[in-house]
């Protein structure tokens, strides 16, 4: 778990970002509408955290998927519960934030949404559907046309998730 | 007969042809490359041509002048290090290359300077007269790791990205203190007494040089970038600015005193994302032939030359000097890299192996700018026992290091380069995270890598991308290029398999002639072949062939000498069949 000043750290980051009250955070985009082309950031926190009020544990929890793995932990007895920093989290995480129906499956269209926002606005929407269609066709095995987790665990399986998806929290 | 006349471009041609007839000869025994590296065995061609020169003449051959290393081979060299080096874990190991380059070199320049001091203290060795300064000028040169050599090893054994890009990186950036150094230890040769001001001055010499070569480089770059935004009706010399414009930052910095190879790497960096949109693809793809064909000559003549200038009579045999050099250059960098490895593991997320560690430190290969450095020292009565010892390092980390790099990654299990086939999925995955890291860093008030990247996209997209590209329309992002790039394969391989004029290849055909090699599951009926086309067909073997052919060829890796990146060019009849893909999907 993360220590004692990485949590005060956090706090105060929070408050910074919370706008109302009791430390629940509420959505005033003008807050979190920094200058930044990346993609929907008034939306990452909503999707991160799953609902549209945030408390400090939820964010406490979002962010501990983002912890690095430390080797002593992949010691660690096997039946304990799985860290939330963990590879196979960490992944679910990612998949969850594709996912926006919550279906388990990454479907053409959410994929298309997707693709919508990284790719910028300059690409028709025919072009964008190819893209996609050769994404899910790459992906998909079983053939029902969307990409499920084990399927996005596989696409995944060269990268290397566990150090692309950690930050460091110093001091 | 008219020699004086043709005589120099004569004899550089010869020489030149020489070198490239060498290169054929290896490669048609086809074992010769993976036991012994090329550059091996292209120094054993120049030390037998020496051979042969020295005995027909009965003096010395010609020794590799400095100045023809530094202006004419080199440059190419560096260039297509530059231009070719991949941007993305580069950046990401940027903080651990510096590190490498700047602390460790330092290291091992004191390290091996003041080791060799006491070696001469020892009366035995007749060293008395080589003084401390003597010592540390022989250090700063013989210290830095040579991008020369390291890109001849390294590129055939093939080990896992990361670690090529933190040897190669560090080979690249360390110049930069190595002439520093080797300027402020030779000027203080000169000088009657050393105050302490000067070496203060010295040190903020060091970012001057290196911060000033950077500058430079790319302010030509970005030059370079907005010249080739009016390129659009003289295609034919779009090229030649590539060119032009990354040797004029080179010559540049090094006539400000500032780090040439810093320079000239910050143009190719620079330039290569806004030029590449710019100009056309045969521009593309002529620029990308004659880098490589470029750095392959200049690569092959620094060996063969090296090789001619170590026989003759330039040298001092002091065995034990000699002996010690080595052994403290080995001693020195294996301590070095435990050290600053030991800082980088604790301070990032990206940990470095014991095993990637040792390759690391045995990777460190001397080369042709120590030989060069060392003949332009100030004639002084030691000078030729620095060139002898240069001479035996050299031949030494060339030979033993290079040849034995490969079996020893072999044995340790290092891990590999990973062969795989690119996919667009794969791409927007990572894409997507590059994104979700960089608001997550944003939200936790944390400025990793991915926020400052994500803010340098975003002044790259308001700013820059405006002026200096040609279309106002946004250059197409990685994941639709490398979308578009897999498109027209797919479509080449259609091509290919079809033989065909400009009608769709006849189902049966192709059917025929892929199906069968495959294990597969889906079996097309002959009534269905027989069928005059229409759509649903069409549509049905498309898709097949689209899920189960999936030969992507593979892409040659990006630092490879004797290969170009992975290129076609669509012909007439794959836009054809892409087009007519696209409409029936």
């Amino acid at each position: 778990s993360v220590s004692h000043s990485q949590i005060t750290r956090l706090y105060s980051r929070f408050t910074s970002l919370d706008k109302g009250e009791n430390g629940t955070l509420r959505w005033v985009s003008s807050r979190i509408q920094l200058t930044c082309i990346s993609y929907a950031k008034t939306d990452l926190l909503k999707w991160l955290c799953r609902e549209d009020q945030v408390n400090f544990r939820g964010f406490m929890r979002t962010l501990a998927h983002f912890r690095p793995i430390e080797d002593n932990e992949k010691s660690k007895e096997q039946n304990g519960p799985e860290p939330l920093n963990s590879r196979s989290n960490k992944l679910h995480f990612a998949f969850r934030l594709y996912d926006l129906d919550k279906d388990d499956k990454i479907s053409r269209d959410e994929l298309l949404q997707v693709l919508r926002m990284m790719v910028g606005v300059n690409i028709s929407d025919e072009q964008l559907g190819s893209i996609a269609d050769r994404t899910i066709q790459e992906a998909d095995q079983d053939g029902d046309n969307a990409i499920s987790f084990a399927e996005f665990v596989k696409v995944l399986e060269k990268v290397d998730v566990e150090q692309k998806m950690s930050i460091r929290f110093l001091h | 007969l008219d020699y004086q006349h043709v005589q120099v471009p004569f004899e550089i041609t010869l020489w030149i042809m020489l070198a490239s007839l060498a290169k054929i000869g290896f490669h048609l025994y086809n074992k010769l490359p993976s036991v012994v590296p090329e550059s091996c065995l292209l120094i054993f061609v120049g030390l037998i041509m020496g051979g042969i020169i020295y005995g027909l003449n009965d003096k010395s051959p010609p020794v590799m002048d400095s100045d023809i290393f530094f202006l004419y081979l080199l440059p190419p060299i560096v260039l297509d290090a530059g231009y070719f080096m991949p941007s993305r874990p580069f950046f990401e190991n940027i903080g651990t290359i510096l590190l490498y380059a700047v602390v460790g070199t330092i290291w091992n320049v004191f390290g091996i300077g003041f080791s060799l001091y006491g070696i001469c203290q020892v009366k035995a060795f007749r060293l008395q007269d080589v003084s401390l300064l003597h010592n540390l000028l022989f250090g700063s040169l013989i210290a830095a790791v040579d991008p020369v050599a390291v890109l001849a090893v390294f590129e055939e054994i093939h080990v896992n990205e990361k670690l090529h890009i933190l040897v190669f990186g560090e080979s690249l950036l360390n110049d930069a203190v190595t002439v520093v150094l080797y300027k402020l230890f030779r000027s203080f040769c000169e000088m009657p007494t050393i105050k302490s001001v000067d070496v203060f001055a010295g040190v903020g010499k060091f970012f001057v040089v290196g911060l000033g070569g950077v500058l430079v480089g790319l302010s030509f770059g970005m030059t370079a970038a907005f010249t080739t935004r009016f390129t659009k009706d003289i295609r034919v010399i779009e090229p030649l600015f590539v060119f032009l414009y990354s040797y004029l930052s080179y010559l540049t910095a090094e006539m400000f005193h500032l780090s040439g190879i810093m320079a000239i790497i910050a143009c190719a960096m620079g330039m290569k994302r806004y030029v590449e949109a710019n100009i056309s693809l045969k521009s593309h793809t002529t620029v990308k032939y004659f880098m490589k064909m470029w750095s392959s000559v200049s690569d092959t003549l620094i060996f063969i030359f090296l090789g001619v200038s170590t026989i003759g009579e330039n040298h001092e045999w002091n065995w034990p000097y000699i002996c010690f050099t080595v052994i403290f250059c080995l001693v020195w960098r294996a301590l070095g890299v435990l050290v600053l490895t030991f800082f980088v593991n604790r301070f990032h997320v990206n940990t470095i192996t014991s095993k990637d560690q040792f390759i690391i430190a045995y990777g460190g290969l001397r080369g042709a700018i120590c030989f060069s450095l060392v003949f332009l020292l100030p004639d002084f009565h030691r000078k030729k026992l620095f060139i002898a010892a240069t001479t035996v390092v050299i031949l030494f980390t060339v030979f033993v290091q290079g040849m034995t790099i490969r079996p020893l990654v072999d044995l340790l299990a290092v891990k590999r380069k990973r062969e795989s086939a690119p996919t667009v999925g794969e791409q927007i995955h990572i894409r997507f995270l590059d994104h979700l890291l960089a608001g997550i860093e944003d939200i936790s008030g944390h400025w990793g890598q991915y926020y400052w990247k994500d803010k340098l996209e975003y002044f790259n997209s308001k700013y820059l991308q405006k002026i200096l590209l040609r279309e106002y329309d946004q250059p197409k992002s990685s994941i639709v290029l490398l979308y578009e790039k897999l498109e027209r394969k797919h479509a080449i391989e259609l091509a290919e398999a079809g033989q065909l004029g400009h009608t769709l290849p006849h189902p049966s055909f192709l059917c025929s002639g892929f199906l069968c090699s495959n294990s597969d599951r889906t079996v097309v009926t002959d009534q269905k072949l027989e069928d005059t086309l229409n759509l649903d067909v069409l549509e049905n073997i498309q898709e097949i062939l689209a899920r189960n052919l999936y030969r992507i060829r593979r892409m040659g890796p990006a630092y490879n000498r004797h290969t170009l990146p992975g290129e076609t060019e669509p012909g007439e009849h794959a836009k054809e069949i892409l087009i007519l893909r696209h409409r029936s999907l």
